[in-house]
């Protein structure tokens, strides 16, 4: 077994040498970078689902909350907004905070006939006093010049730093909704955390005094040197001499190098501490849970606290990938997240690698990635095949080739059904 | 007057809509409903069925169009709903034979059936998106408005327009026949007797001599006539979108759970109680509060509990919330 997952490794290098080799270094290196963050989010899956047989279906909202943490850590803070409106914003939130403490309070202490009238009436004097603080506090942000800011800004810190506090970010959200949601059956889990990260995106999207909404916030500073800064210093252009090379596309091949580099150092982490916790007594007792959960039970396994916990590490490595993704990018576009892409196309990652094996994970990651990428140009030609023998000005054709790349999603899904049907263990089946 | 005033404004952006919004809501959790207790899987493709039926409609819509055939005042749509049925029963009835049964022979567990479902909705997605594109395409022909805006004002004098869409009241007068028919079909024939046998014990089912194929191929069938009727429904009301379909998945799941997974009546309960929850919820209540108080009582915000940003999260939140304190839904029992 483990020979075979290293010839699919070998395959994916040679794969990956070719587009190198046939299209460009640059290209190959692009497709790379985000291999390895969709290896990570596939492990950060197959946590949950490997190990212990957890379906949330509501990966987009933990990538996007770590894409969220990198704009919160990195961004200039806009110190205009943080004075007119920052401190209500803060009150405002603490009052809703308060406010559900209380109701829980209420829930515990009072007695039913009356219940339901003090969490009515405390829930409208929390709502009454939050609105008198936020709206105005809003109104106030996004009014400050909202063609560059209109938002509260970041903290201004390195953006490496966010990828912790993205994971962190994205574990706590997880603990949160695990609280409410994990008691639920299998299939509820899944619609229940589905429409969790609906509800994220729909925050990240409408609340702009936070993330600009869908004013996207673009140019967030690099861990790794900007191109034009590169060109300009001495040993990069005599090692663009050595190499006689373009020094536009070295500098452009070189940024992306820093970045994989980067990319695998976190992923070699993530690997080597998810390989030592599912061979330690902890990943052998999460797989007795997802085998047979009542025995585990019976013998004294603590089942939903220990599914919380895998819930919240999965989610903690998605976010810490969604972070990732939005370095890489430099820019959030909270509308760029669909379910289809950062959901489901994860899931057809682990289920294609292998679920319960964290090598069959990354790979599932590097070969979906590569095949989503590639699968654009494959579709175009093969539309254009098919429609050769019509004219160029006849509709059908025009309106196919116009809708070719969508032939992704299905090759996606046969991949998917395929593999379910055919090899349910996937490449790197779990020993 | 100012009463009728503000009972026309509640109507006309309220009652109304949420009403035609509910019943196509409705519609899609009665097909999520019938999959789910004939084969006990939550399918996550039912949005994308949702959106063949009612690309398949379209598409006879555009050709009856170009060939000059109109219903009068009535969307052109209708008429080629039948023909749009038909072809999503053959893609219902396909994926059963191709996907699921391998599955259900080897009574696979619920969730290996959902994963399955996700890779069925990619297909259908990237079938959809490429036969149609993915832009937003308009359904709808013939006479907008049963009652204009206009027309209303000059009928009664008040000052509020109260305008019904012709696509409103065929919405809540074909959800009303399909439910009907759902209803007779599941309470008074030989198979929905079987198809609830079926689903309340499937080896006593067995036992006595029902062909699950067949109960199975039924439930698809009807899943497929209410996944078109919805979707088509849906985008007479408002436009066509294929991606809009991923995004009704959710409150369709939500009303279904809410109402009773698995009960017909909880499934209709749930979509009315959603689409009201939603609207209620995000409708700003200045003006309509304006009619009723002297004016310097009207505080100055738009009195909205919610932006409308969040319709999604309400279904969400209904969802959670029934899932806490009432885990089987509003009607428990046993299912179909």
């Amino acid at each position: 077994m483990k020979q075979k997952g290293r010839l699919y490794f070998a395959i994916f290098v040679v794969l990956v040498f070719g587009v190198g080799w046939l299209q460009s270094w640059n290209v190959a290196f692009g497709i790379l970078n985000m291999c390895l963050i969709s290896a990570i989010m596939a492990l950060g899956v197959n946590i949950q689902w490997g190990y212990a047989g957890l379906f949330n279906a509501g990966i987009m909202g933990f990538i996007a909350l770590g894409g969220l943490s990198a704009v919160l850590i990195s961004a200039k803070p806009v110190s205009e907004a943080w004075s007119t409106g920052g401190l209500d914003i803060l009150g405002s939130l603490i009052i809703s905070g308060m406010t559900v403490l209380v109701i829980l309070h209420v829930r515990k202490k009072i007695a039913p006939p009356l219940r339901i009238w003090i969490i009515i009436a405390v829930s409208l004097i929390g709502y009454w006093l939050f609105q008198g603080l936020y709206s105005p506090a809003v109104e106030q942000i996004e009014k400050i010049n909202p063609a560059l800011t209109g938002y509260l800004g970041g903290l201004g810190l390195p953006i490496i730093v966010s990828w912790l506090i993205g994971g962190l970010v994205a574990a706590g959200g997880a603990w949160l909704i695990g609280r409410i949601s994990l008691g639920l059956r299998a299939d509820y889990l899944a619609i229940a955390t589905l429409g969790i990260s609906e509800i994220i995106i729909a925050i990240i999207k409408y609340e702009e005094w936070l993330t600009r909404g869908v004013k996207n916030v673009t140019g967030l500073p690099r861990p790794v040197p900007y191109e034009v800064d590169l060109i300009e210093t001495r040993w990069f252009a005599s090692l663009a001499e050595i190499f006689s090379a373009n020094p536009v596309a070295m500098a452009s091949l070189l940024v992306k190098l820093c970045y994989f580099i980067l990319f695998l150092g976190v992923l070699a982490i993530l690997m080597w501490l998810s390989e030592r916790a599912l061979k330690s007594p902890w990943g052998r007792m999460m797989r007795a849970i997802r085998d047979n959960r009542d025995a585990a039970s019976a013998m004294g396994k603590d089942v939903t606290g220990r599914h919380l916990q895998t819930f919240v590490l999965g989610c903690a490595v998605c976010g810490i990938a969604g972070a990732m993704l939005v370095t890489l990018d430099g820019q959030l576009v909270p509308g760029s997240y669909a379910p289809l892409r950062y959901t489901f196309l994860i899931w057809v990652m682990v289920i294609l690698g292998g679920s319960g094996n964290n090598w069959g994970s990354v790979l599932g990651g590097c070969i979906i990635w590569f095949i989503w990428i590639q699968a654009e140009p494959l579709g175009y030609a093969l539309v254009e095949a098919v429609t050769l023998p019509f004219e160029d000005s006849y509709w059908l054709k025009h309106h196919l080739i116009e809708n070719a790349a969508q032939t992704r999603l299905i090759l996606m899904g046969a991949i998917l059904l395929v593999v379910m049907r055919f090899a349910p263990k996937g490449l790197i089946p779990e020993r | 007057m100012d009463f009728l005033n503000a009972i026309a404004l509640f109507c006309n952006f309220v009652l109304v809509p949420a009403t035609a919004y509910g019943a196509q809501l409705a519609l899609g959790a009665l097909g999520i409903t019938v999959i789910y207790s004939i084969l006990r899987f939550a399918n996550f493709a039912h949005g994308e069925l949702m959106s063949w039926g009612a690309m398949l409609t379209l598409f006879l819509t555009w050709y009856l169009q170009s060939a000059g055939i109109h219903a009068g005042p009535l969307p052109t749509a209708l008429l080629a709903l039948p023909v749009g049925i038909l072809g999503t029963i053959a893609m219902a009835l396909a994926t059963e034979r191709i996907v699921y049964r391998f599955y259900r022979k080897q009574r696979a567990s619920s969730i290996t059936f959902a994963i399955v479902s996700v890779g069925v909705m990619f297909v259908m997605a990237g079938l959809i998106r490429f036969m149609i594109g993915p832009g937003e395409q308009v359904m709808t022909d013939g006479h907008r408005f049963l009652i204009r805006a206009v027309e209303f004002k000059h009928m009664t004098g008040l000052d509020e327009g109260f305008a019904i869409k012709t696509t409103q009241v065929i919405t809540i007068a074909v959800a009303m026949v399909m439910t009907g028919f759902l209803f007779w079909f599941l309470y008074r024939t030989r198979s929905g007797k079987a198809m609830r046998a079926f689903s309340d014990n499937e080896d006593l089912a067995l036992l006595s001599g029902i062909n699950p194929d067949r109960i199975v191929a039924i439930a698809w069938i009807l899943a497929a006539i209410l996944a078109t009727v919805s979707g088509t429904l849906y985008g007479l009301d408002k436009s066509y979108k294929p991606f809009v379909f991923m995004q009704l998945l959710l409150p369709i799941f939500a009303a279904a759970i809410v109402g009773g997974i698995g009960q017909p009546v909880g499934a209709i309960l749930g979509g009315f109680v959603i689409a009201y929850s939603e609207v209620l919820l995000t409708y700003a209540y200045r003006k309509f509060l304006a009619y009723l108080v002297p004016g310097d009582w009207v505080p100055e915000g738009l009195l909205q509990l919610l932006s409308t940003d969040y319709k999604f999260a309400v279904s969400f939140i209904i969802l959670v919330v029934v899932l806490l304190i009432r885990p089987t839904g509003i009607i428990r029992g046993k299912l179909l």
